[in-house]
């Protein structure tokens, strides 16, 4: 749910980025993070546990510049990606403008992805989203490593509506600011649309 | 479409940070913010500056929402007040409307009882508010010639954003 105040002219957008555990979701908001002029960043904050895994979301603020006037601002979410956490990824979508998928390419975990991408279907549609309709990005990432499977093989088991598919080496930052771009795109041609 | 933007106007926004305002000097607490559920200050009144406005937003909704869980668990609705006490500073969150959250940060200086009446009567007002908003959202979905200022973005907007 994009939030538009007239008043101070300003365009809040709710970004979520979902996947299995261990997929890169946190890396890519720690490396947006660490090249975004600190001026335009908000604080990152991570409820993690001890052993680094979050726990229940990382947040980041992000000013983008303006658009007809707007000023836009992007807020960037994590969700928890072990199973066992799927209360808190429910509430964490409530009220989101787009989602990007973070799937891992290494081949054992695919199975992983698919199970994600289905629990990601269900969490949409209990906050009255459609899957196949809200503003969505396909990110491959891991692409570096040894056991990562082909690209084709992986679009044709997670890719399912066309959406923009992105190769990815979040932790070098590759194809990190390709993918946020994408979501965002669909977010604002969405308010085109009206 | 499952969702409907939370659109504000100068008109609305400037009665809500009157009355945000007025809730800040007469609970005397530090500060007030009103917050939406999915995270986004909405207004604010006080020593804003004293604090990260963002993430305590953003935070306060994942409570919120976390608490809500717990609610639903137990067969509750909804739990519509939350009081958190610490060593100097207290913190008041409360639940307005279907969409918003109110947080009252106060010390010594106040009470927990003054802010609870407070809150009670600035909600009430903060619901009228909201309810309008909503109002004008629905009648606006239905209409076809209401003109978004964004009909007019273009690839080139956005790739200015992303400074290309």
């Amino acid at each position: 749910m994009t939030f538009i105040n007239y008043a101070s002219r300003e365009i809040n957008c709710k970004i979520v980025y979902y996947g299995p555990g261990l997929c890169g979701k946190t890396t890519n908001i720690q490396w947006i993070f660490e090249q975004a002029n600190p001026d335009k960043r908000g604080k990152l904050v991570s409820l993690a546990t001890e052993t680094d895994r979050t726990l229940f979301f990382d947040f980041l603020p992000l000013d983008m510049g303006t658009v007809k006037g707007f000023k836009v601002r992007f807020h960037l979410y994590t969700v928890p990606g072990q199973v066992f956490y799927d209360a808190s990824r429910k509430l964490i979508l409530r009220g989101c403008d787009g989602v990007i998928f973070v799937a891992d390419s290494q081949r054992p975990r695919m199975e992983a992805n698919i199970e994600s991408i289905a629990n990601l279907a269900t969490n949409l549609k209990e906050n009255g989203f459609d899957i196949r309709s809200i503003p969505y990005v396909l990110q491959l990432n891991k692409r570096d490593m040894p056991t990562a499977a082909p690209v084709e093989e992986m679009e044709r088991l997670l890719r399912f509506r066309s959406e923009p598919t992105i190769e990815a080496v979040a932790n070098q930052g590759t194809g990190v600011i390709e993918t946020l771009k994408a979501c965002a795109r669909q977010i604002l041609m969405e308010l085109q649309r009206g | 479409m499952a969702k409907l933007d939370l659109v504000m106007f100068e008109e609305e926004y400037k009665v809500l940070q009157e009355i945000i305002t007025r809730l800040q000097t007469e609970s005397s607490s530090k500060v007030v913010f009103l917050v939406d559920k999915n995270g986004q200050q909405i207004a604010a009144s006080g020593d804003v500056r004293s604090i990260d406005a963002t993430s305590l937003a953003s935070l306060t909704a994942g409570n919120v929402a976390a608490t809500d869980g717990l609610a639903k668990l137990i067969g509750e609705k909804e739990f519509t007040l939350l009081f958190h006490e610490g060593e100097k500073d207290n913190l008041h969150i409360s639940i307005v409307g279907k969409r918003g959250i109110l947080v009252v940060i106060f010390d010594q200086s106040s009470s927990l009882a003054l802010v609870r009446l407070r809150v009670k009567k600035s909600s009430r007002e903060l619901q009228e508010i909201f309810d309008k908003v909503e109002q004008r959202a629905q009648n606006q979905a239905g209409e076809t010639n209401f003109e978004s200022p964004f009909s007019e973005i273009t690839d080139e907007d956005i790739d200015r954003l992303f400074g290309d």
